[in-house]
């Protein structure tokens, strides 16, 4: 039993194969790929493996303390380099292995084409509480 | 109101539905609506016999769900075919539950969850916050692993092996919440050792309490990790300590060695040292080459390595842990405890910052990153400070 954070790339990650903005595929395509992430998540709450999940919107804002009495400086996304992270969730699984393959189904989301998008997602382990046994 | 009461008369009520006849999911909501039914009766009206009232009422509403559910199929012509009561059960009965929720066509987490809700009697609700999952999942992978084992024959003996191994993981599982599953694994261990006779049930039992008795001092009120050379011993819980002993001992004069006992007679030797300096290393490492042989295990060769290292010297240590894997958890950290304890503070530095990045809990990260900073600051900043151990 140990939870997983799936992290969806837009940036930062390597080109997924079926690289089409999402603005260029049609209507139903959209709608299928919504439906697939929905399939997907109920399907992990009957497995009881679905912790969270969440969309992100794309703006994000670097925000930092700049000193007593002065406002925080921040600044605007960069858009040439920054990685745009568009959503996550997070999964309770009995092993590395299942938490892989889920990551592996997720990431076979229908695209532009009706064809799998080939998303590449990121597989975080969270740092827990400590084990009881510690010697 | 006494949940705890409630928790205990759990399995044996179940045990009786299920014996009666009913299928094992149905009779364990009937169970649970049962509980439900006595927090909120039982304030007012406490029964004389609370395991016969909650036995009477769980087979009500057993009865009641199953005409239903036969209603619902337009099959009434089949109420006749109810099962009959039978006899309640002695109260031994309750270890074919225990074989039932871990058995092997269960995940761990599913055997965890249903051992915890059939067994310990916990709420859904309580299992989900101890494990940090909603309640809805919870839910979902309780009812998933109760139809797993729903056309298990009840009467059929299972595999001890199995059932330790689910109760340990419960004990591993973690305490946030109001449940400590720590303490619930203990409760549940210790009940399963009063209706089995089993060296490493009882090997199991002893392992936790140890465990258990020093729980409180392993960890700083912020969470940081204490080592054990610099825990405070005088805040272990000794009455647990002793009877960890007590039942070891009397587990180990069986004979029949298993690794539970093994590991709960390390946990014994570092319990009883007064200090750390006063510990056993002789005799603990011995213990390790009984668990390397029991169970062939990687980690038992690891920690044998640290063992070696203090019963012989870091160099006799490190000898041994080059033998092993490098890429198995806490490689690295032992490295740079037994080089440390060997005097080269520049390998022990480097590879506590290695290794830290490679811990899988926060605790234990942050101790390395400490121990990094201490050794890369030490010259700078004076004379060493304490805290050496892993």
């Amino acid at each position: 039993m140990a939870k997983y954070l799936l992290l969806k790339h837009y940036r930062g990650a390597p080109t997924p194969s079926n690289d089409v903005p999402m603005d260029r595929w049609t209507p139903q395509e959209i709608s299928d790929h919504v439906q697939y992430m929905h399939d997907f998540a109920a399907r992990l709450e009957k497995t009881g493996e679905f912790v969270d999940g969440q969309a992100l919107a794309p703006e994000g804002t670097f925000v930092r303390y700049d000193g007593k009495g002065r406002p925080p400086v921040t600044d605007g996304p960069f858009a040439e380099t920054k990685d745009l992270i568009a959503g996550w969730m997070v999964i309770d699984v009995d092993s590395y292995e299942r938490a892989i393959e889920l990551a592996g189904e997720l990431s076979a989301a229908p695209g532009a084409g009706g064809k799998p998008i080939h998303e590449w997602l990121e597989v975080r382990p969270f740092l827990t509480a400590p084990p009881t046994i510690t010697e | 109101m006494d949940d705890a009461l409630l928790r205990t008369l759990t399995p044996s009520v179940l045990t009786v539905l299920v014996r009666r006849g009913a299928d094992f999911a149905a009779a364990e909501d009937a169970v649970q609506d049962a509980l439900t039914e006595a927090v909120r009766v039982w304030p007012d009206d406490p029964p004389r016999d609370p395991k016969g009232w909650l036995v009477t009422v769980a087979w009500r509403k057993f009865l009641d769900a199953t005409r239903a559910d036969v209603a619902r199929r337009r099959r009434e012509d089949r109420l006749g075919q109810e099962p009959q009561p039978g006899p309640a059960d002695a109260a031994d009965d309750t270890l074919q539950l225990y074989f039932l929720c871990a058995h092997p066509s269960l995940t761990p987490s599913s055997a965890v969850a249903l051992t915890l809700r059939a067994v310990g009697g916990l709420t859904t609700r309580q299992i989900a916050q101890a494990c940090l999952v909603p309640e809805a999942t919870m839910a979902q992978r309780i009812s998933r692993a109760k139809r797993t084992v729903s056309g298990v024959r009840f009467d059929q003996p299972g595999d001890v092996a199995t059932v330790l191994r689910v109760l340990y993981l419960v004990f591993n599982e973690g305490y946030s919440g109001d449940i400590d599953l720590a303490a619930e694994a203990i409760r549940l261990t210790r009940q399963l050792t009063a209706v089995i006779d089993h060296p490493e049930a009882a090997g199991l039992l002893a392992l936790m309490l140890l465990h258990h008795a020093r729980r409180a001092s392993r960890l700083t009120p912020e969470g940081a990790l204490v080592p054990l050379a610099e825990q405070d011993r005088g805040r272990w819980d000794t009455a647990a300590i002793a009877e960890g002993v007590t039942i070891l001992q009397a587990a180990l004069a069986r004979d029949r060695l298993g690794e539970f006992q093994a590991q709960a007679a390390i946990a014994a030797l570092h319990a009883d040292a007064p200090t750390a300096e006063e510990t056993d290393w002789v005799q603990i490492v011995e213990w390790y080459d009984e668990l390397v042989r029991l169970t062939d295990s990687p980690v038992a060769r690891l920690n044998r390595a640290v063992a070696l290292g203090e019963a012989d010297g870091p160099r006799a240590g490190l000898a041994a842990l080059a033998a092993l894997d490098d890429s198995l958890p806490r490689h690295t950290a032992v490295a740079a405890y037994l080089h440390e304890r060997d005097g080269d503070l520049a390998t022990a530095a480097r590879l506590y910052a290695a290794a830290a990045p490679k811990a899988s809990n926060l605790a234990e990260r942050d101790h390395l990153t400490r121990q990094a900073a201490r050794l890369n600051t030490a010259g700078s900043k004076g004379e060493p400070r304490g805290g050496r151990r892993v």
